[in-house]
């Protein structure tokens, strides 16, 4: 166990000029002893990078990793006492699953018994005690997969556990299951786990602390709910929610921060205006979507003569009844659930003008 | 009811005239010499399975046998551990990947009776540089004098020709292998024997499997290597099954039990090759594990 502190850069080419050289820009990022982080970004963001610097199969090109007091950026895989688990079942054809889950215990001399004690508890929590002594080469792609987890988990002493997109050759509904039983182990074994994933509804899930990644850099840190409610960065607030967040040039309300630019405001928090209220502007329906659980409205900014059409998303109850396309309304803008944000696309501060709510 | 249709037979028609000509024919033309006495072009007296008798009771071929049985072993012994090796120790990428395999590939380039060729001249003991070497250090070596050192010339001749076979297929399987086995090893706390015996064997079962029938087969239909460097001699001693087989039906011209042999030749040959795949398929799949497991922990 131990609390990993990264404060580097990482570049594959061996002179990066440009920040397009590096595959992770310089950041500083701590992972607390007995935390479940996801790192949650697009393909090629550097998710899998940081990833594999912190177990040591990649070293970093600049700076260094700290494991608590210890300087471990030299360091190999089997120094640092980390588990990975990686995106694609890795598991020893020749094995039973017994002994699949029980070789990162004997690589390290751990005595029989211990071996057997800690096997058959792993195995009990993955559900497959039945199966320790089949051989693993003939079982389904997501038993060998929950193989490869049990192999990250048996050991009690690791500094971290590391999953990359563990959960990619699952199945939908075995999926929820997997990651409600990491969820589980999480609590019970106390380890520190850092979770790699490209899928939101994964990272929100599973992790208390989510580090959101774009072109590599880590944009936000911070709880689900922090992403959801402040996404510190124009990316966050589009790559997370469903659909993301509408931005709009902040020159087009009155009364927007001096400094703002852009104006970000989730589908969630749209609501209808009295015509001509504080903060709202006038809209034109152009699609209703009905999306089961919700109703997803398409609405263009209407009465801004010259200028670019703006659209936005809007999701209205499922009980309420939607507007039709070609219909005019108004929507309100300003409201607490407004973010702003500044030219380098950044937060700038919340809007809390109460009064103005419709 | 399924229906069915007798024409669906003419399907068939073109693989069955395919191999009529290429496999069963030629085959039952052999069948037909060896049931029968030739005597000459117009007297022929059919025998039965007598020639099939004398044969099989023929000391020479027994001899034969036997030699070419510890031949092929030999061949397997030495070929299939020291491709592995050869595999493992070849550059994965790069152009130093690409060069290896190029001077690695040269060998297989070379035709069989080139091959003698180089081999008699390079072992000669008074022009060529391994024999001419060998006297000067002291050492009698001379493969058409000491059996010993013709047979052992022919399995050096074979190993320097086709090991490179076995590294290539070894090679082409190493390659194959995912990068995530080897970072799980690393994670896992794998030794480099532990990769080679959980990771990189198991993966190269396959194509080794190839390996070992092709070598196995070659090796025991070996034929023109010996007949250029050694004629089958000194005595008999590198006298294989094929160089047995010729002397009979072009040196005696003994078309009957030349052909009663062949038979069993070609026997001989599918038998060991299905026992020999059948056991190694089954090495590695069935639930033979508790034998290996005790190998992998000792």
């Amino acid at each position: 166990m131990a609390r990993i502190v990264l404060d580097l850069a990482h570049s594959y080419k061996p002179n990066p000029q440009q920040d397009s050289d590096y595959a992770l820009l310089p950041l500083k990022m701590t992972f607390d002893d007995g935390g479940a982080y996801a790192l949650l970004g697009p393909s090629g963001c550097g998710k899998t990078t940081m990833l594999n610097i912190i177990s040591g199969l990649v070293q970093p090109s600049h700076g260094t990793v700290t494991f608590d007091a210890d300087d471990v950026t030299r360091k190999t895989p089997q120094a640092r006492n980390i588990a990975q688990v990686f995106q694609f079942p890795v598991i020893y054809d020749t094995m039973t699953v017994a002994e699949n889950l029980a070789f990162p215990l004997k690589n390290r001399g751990v005595a029989a018994d211990k071996i057997k004690a800690r096997v058959g508890r792993i195995a009990e929590m993955l559900e497959m005690s039945g199966q320790l002594n089949t051989r693993a080469a003939g079982l389904a792609a997501d038993a060998k997969q929950k193989i490869s987890l049990g192999r990250g988990l048996v050991r009690e002493d690791v500094s971290a556990v590391l999953f990359d997109e563990p959960l990619t050759v699952i199945d939908p509904h075995l999926k929820w299951q997997l990651r409600r039983k990491l969820k589980q182990i999480h609590h019970e074994l106390k380890l520190t786990l850092i979770y790699v994933t490209h899928d939101q509804v994964e990272a929100l899930t599973f992790a208390d602390q989510v580090v959101v990644m774009t072109r590599g850099k880590a944009v936000q840190v911070g709880s689900p709910d922090a992403l959801f409610e402040r996404p510190a960065h124009r990316f966050v607030g589009h790559f997370i929610g469903s659909p993301g967040m509408n931005f709009l040039p902040a020159a087009l309300l009155p009364g927007a921060p001096a400094a703002a630019q852009t104006l970000g405001i989730r589908p969630e928090y749209l609501r209808l205006a009295e015509p001509g209220a504080a903060g709202a502007l006038p809209a034109t329906v152009l699609q209703t979507q009905d999306v089961g659980t919700y109703w997803l409205l398409t609405l263009q900014l209407s009465g801004l003569g010259a200028q670019a059409p703006h659209t936005l998303r809007m999701r209205l109850d499922a009980q309420a009844r939607p507007p039709r396309p070609g219909d005019a309304l108004w929507l309100q803008l300003n409201g607490p659930h407004t973010c702003w944000y500044a030219a380098d696309e950044t937060l700038l501060a919340a809007a809390a003008e109460q009064e103005v709510m419709a | 009811m399924k229906p069915v249709n007798q024409k669906a037979w003419w399907l068939v028609l073109p693989v069955f005239l395919c191999v009529a000509f290429s496999a069963i024919l030629p085959l039952m033309t052999v069948v037909n010499y060896s049931v029968q006495d030739i005597i000459s072009p117009e007297r022929r007296v059919f025998v039965g399975t007598e020639w099939f008798a004398s044969v099989m009771r023929d000391p020479d071929l027994h001899e034969a046998l036997l030699r070419q049985i510890g031949f092929s072993l030999a061949v397997l012994l030495v070929e299939i551990p020291l491709g592995i090796l050869l595999a493992l120790s070849m550059p994965a990428t790069g152009w130093k990947s690409s060069a290896v395999l190029v001077v690695v590939a040269l060998s297989l380039l070379i035709p069989w009776n080139v091959v003698g060729t180089i081999w008699q001249i390079y072992g000669r003991a008074d022009i060529g540089l391994l024999g001419a070497a060998l006297q000067k250090l002291g050492i009698d070596y001379s493969y058409t004098g000491s059996a010993r050192d013709a047979w052992l010339t022919v399995l050096v001749m074979d190993v320097w020709h086709w090991t490179p076979l076995v590294a290539l297929l070894g090679y082409a399987g190493l390659r194959s292998i995912p990068d995530a086995y080897y970072q799980a090893a690393r994670i896992d706390g794998a030794s480099k024997f532990a990769v080679f015996r959980y990771i990189q064997l198991p993966k190269m079962r396959g194509v080794l499997m190839i390996a070992v029938l092709l070598r196995f087969m070659d090796s025991f239909m070996i034929y023109t290597e010996p007949f250029v460097l050694t004629g089958g001699g000194p005595g008999n001693a590198t006298t294989f099954l094929s160089q047995y087989l010729t002397q009979k039906a072009v040196g005696q011209f003994d078309l009957g039990p030349a052909a009663a042999f062949s038979l069993i030749y070609f026997l001989i040959i599918l038998l060991l090759c299905f026992i020999l795949y059948t056991w190694m398929q089954r090495v590695g799949t069935t639930d033979d594990l508790s034998s290996k497991t005790e190998a992998g922990h000792a």
